[in-house]
């Protein structure tokens, strides 16, 4: 029984090492700020393809779906607020995250985990960088910096596909549609929407990252990190969902 | 027959190390002189590279100490092992060459990101170049690692190892998976950075002639040539010794006599080949 419980109680320890070192590693010196500006680009331009096709069908769908179900109490014309506080509070830091797991974290995994196998991360240390400073702190400050920024476009492009459907198959006015969408963003949903994937941005760097430098085992050991990567910063982002979501609503 | 002569380089005493209860290293004791030659010969997974890594500080022992010039590393915090590592070059078995970045940025790495090293970036270009001309791949300064062939990639990493000019050199399996001739250039050149500094030198391989090399010959630097190594002229120069590791242990430990008169079977096995 202890024997099965050694392995995942020493990987949290690792994880939690790393994400403290990280952390820490974001306030010292010395600082990469190249390779910061790179994942950047990485993470942020080449994440924004798939953040806007998801945030523009999921905000049509819901438009859809809500319709259909406000019509019964003869409230279509909730449908742009409705599809709206979902995005913001929801959907969009959810769906955001999601996918920039589901593409950055495995693909921090797969590339420390490379460099892992061919002793690149030993010969960091070996001549004269710290791995965590150099790798960790620029994919953690970069993701912080950038899901926050994805979640907003994706929260926009689901508006605009809400609308698209609530003008074409409800005859919604444009002006009653946005007017009525903007005004039903609070300042606390705004928060909420933004404190959110700001935290799941820790999940997605700091799994990522955490998998990859543990990588052992060669290639193989490379592909079993990246599918773990994934898996577990999306576990993680919907439990973490659940705990921010509670603070904020106070049933 | 051990070299009782010259400063204690690098020092094993008694150190252990076990991943996940299986022992790496298990109570292992050694003693490298300036100057000497060590040739570390052992079948996969006897624990070879785990001793390279406790050397640099890359892994922490279990158990035991581990001296480098003479200083305890063992339980230094790692700001101060870069301290250590900056006067230790390495060659890793995997190459560990930064694949992001081009050669002539791989081998300027240590000069650039050292501490004790730390030079500017113009300064470091004509070392970078001469190190690279060591190894006669002075044309590939902007070409990335992978557009390299396996033997080309391990001189880069020679060239990395060698450019701060450090006292002690530790190279992984330089001519693991190489053809006997790509092989026979390593191994010169390791014994051409050897004696144009009189290095401090750490050979893990599993092929024992590239050890009998290493004691056999030396590099003239005046003629710039190989040649026998005629040791009753310099008695002062240490001996090349041999260690042999088995599962975590060091087996063997002397000089090119005793090693070929040793009848234990596994270290029987090594010399033959
Ligand atoms: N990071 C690690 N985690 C777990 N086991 C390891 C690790 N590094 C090495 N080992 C184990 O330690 C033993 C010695 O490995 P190593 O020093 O790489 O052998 P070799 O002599 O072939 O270089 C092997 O059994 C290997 O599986
Ligand atoms: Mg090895």
């Amino acid at each position: 029984m202890l024997d099965i419980l050694k392995a995942p109680i020493l990987s949290v320890q690792e994880f939690l090492i790393l994400s403290a070192k990280a952390i820490l590693g974001v306030f010292r010196r010395p600082r990469y700020h190249n390779d910061t500006f790179l994942q950047m680009d990485v993470i942020g331009f080449g994440s924004l393809p798939i953040v806007i096709l998801t945030g523009f069908f999921s905000g049509a769908v819901m438009a859809l779906q809500m319709s259909k179900a406000l019509s019964q109490y003869g409230a279509v014309g909730k449908t742009g607020e409705l599809v709206t506080i979902s995005l913001v509070r929801e959907l969009g830091p959810v769906l955001t995250s999601l996918m920039v797991a589901g593409r950055n974290s495995s693909g921090m995994a797969s590339e420390l985990g490379s460099m892992k196998v061919t002793e690149q991360i030993d010969a960091m240390r070996a001549l004269g960088t710290d791995p965590v400073q150099k790798l960790v702190v620029p994919r953690l400050i970069a993701t912080c910096f950038v899901l926050p920024l994805l979640t907003v476009v994706a929260d926009f492009l689901g508006m605009l596909g809400g609308f698209v459907i609530a003008y074409t198959l409800l005859q919604m006015s444009p002006d009653f549609y946005w007017n009525s969408a903007w005004q039903s963003i609070g300042y606390n949903d705004m928060f909420q929407g933004l404190i959110k994937p700001f935290a799941f941005a820790f999940i997605v760097a700091l799994v990522g990252c955490h998998y990859g430098i543990r990588t052992a085992g060669g290639t193989q050991g490379v592909g079993r990190s990246t599918t773990r990567a994934v898996v577990v910063a999306s576990v993680w982002i919907f439990i973490l969902d659940f705990f921010i979501t509670r603070f904020f609503v106070n049933v | 027959m051990l070299p009782g002569a010259g400063r204690s380089v690098l020092r094993f005493e008694n150190v252990s190390l076990a991943f996940d209860e299986t022992p790496a290293l298990a109570g292992v004791s050694f003693d490298v002189r300036e100057g000497e030659t060590r040739i570390l010969l052992g079948s996969a997974g006897s624990g070879k590279t785990v001793l390279l890594k406790m050397a640099l500080g890359l892994l922490r022992p279990d158990s035991g100490r581990v001296f480098v010039f003479g200083e305890d590393i063992t339980g230094l915090p790692e700001a101060r092992l870069f301290d250590i590592r900056a006067r230790i070059g390495i060659l890793f078995q995997e190459g560990g060459l930064f694949d992001s970045l081009t050669i002539e940025e791989n081998v300027a790495y240590p000069l650039l990101n050292q501490r004790l090293l730390r030079i500017p970036v113009s300064e470091a270009a004509p070392r970078v170049e001469e190190a690279l001309r060591f190894v006669e791949l002075e044309h590939t300064l902007e070409k990335l690692p992978s557009e390299l062939s396996g033997g080309m990639r391990r001189r880069v990493g020679i060239a990395r190892a060698v450019v701060s000019r450090p006292p002690l050199v530790l190279y992984d399996s330089p001519t693991a998976g190489l053809d006997p001739i790509t092989a026979h250039t390593i191994v010169s050149l390791i014994m051409k950075a050897r004696d144009l500094e009189n290095t401090t030198t750490l050979i893990v391989t599993h092929r024992y002639q590239d050890g009998t090399w290493m004691h056999d010959f030396r590099y003239n630097p005046k003629s710039g040539q190989l040649e026998a190594d005629r040791r009753e002229l310099r008695p002062e120069k240490p001996a090349t010794v041999f260690s042999v590791m088995r599962e975590g242990r060091v087996v063997f430990e002397g000089g090119r006599a005793e090693i070929e008169a040793c009848t234990d079977p596994y270290v029987a096995k090594f010399v033959k080949h």
